[in-house]
């Protein structure tokens, strides 16, 4: 399971409307507990590509998240990214490009702008699986 | 002699390079990985000129990106 807080999930939902017609992207972080990830804190990063269809993170940005991770005492637990136009499934070339079998993607779906859709995945081996993701109040 | 990695100190022995320490730490399609070294990002065509020394701090970051 992996908990969002709610003021989390409306910042991501807010970056994305405001990113359409690219695709935005970002870092969670948080920690882990048994099989639960709890995101305490989320990194807004620039989408490179600056595209409708694709993205790649700047890289000096993953890492300066990264290290306020470390500084905070959190971990690094995926990202997320949108798709402006299309579901909340991972793409082949999300799935072809997720190296990292430890990381949550998460991807919110724009496609209804007035009724977003954010999901978790798991992907490893170029096989995705839908992650439980709950948006907490708090 | 002691490195941080992803925020974890753990022993290695001396002179290590980047190319043994991401064999040891069995680091998945390093030719996707970008290493940071004391906050100084290398990709992959300059791990085998990377010596590492005592009280270095490594992060490996997955290159992230996708489609729709």
């Amino acid at each position: 399971m992996i908990k969002l807080p709610k003021r989390f999930y409306d910042d991501i939902v807010e970056y994305g409307k405001n990113g359409v017609p690219e695709e935005i992207c970002g870092l969670i972080g948080g920690i882990v507990s048994d099989d639960d990830k709890e995101i305490k804190k989320i990194y807004f990063l620039e989408n490179i590509d600056h595209s409708n269809e694709h993205f790649s993170m700047n890289p000096a940005e993953q890492f300066a998240a990264v290290k306020d991770m470390r500084q905070n005492g959190l971990s690094p637990l995926g990202n997320f990214h949108s798709h402006p136009e299309s579901p909340s499934r991972p793409s082949e070339e999300d799935k072809r490009l997720a190296y990292d079998k430890n990381a949550s993607y998460m991807i919110l779906s724009l496609m209804n702008i007035d009724e977003p859709v954010l999901k978790s995945f798991h992907i490893e081996d170029g096989i995705s699986t839908e992650e439980e993701l709950v948006i907490e109040e708090e | 002699m002691k490195l941080t990695i992803s925020g974890e100190v753990k022993e290695y022995k001396d002179g290590i390079s980047l190319v043994e320490l991401i064999e040891a730490e069995k680091v998945q399609t390093p030719e996707y990985v970008t290493v940071s070294v004391n906050d100084d990002l290398h990709g992959a065509r300059d791990f085998d000129k990377i010596t590492l020394k005592d009280g270095d701090n490594i992060e490996f970051l997955y290159f992230m990106g996708g489609g729709c």
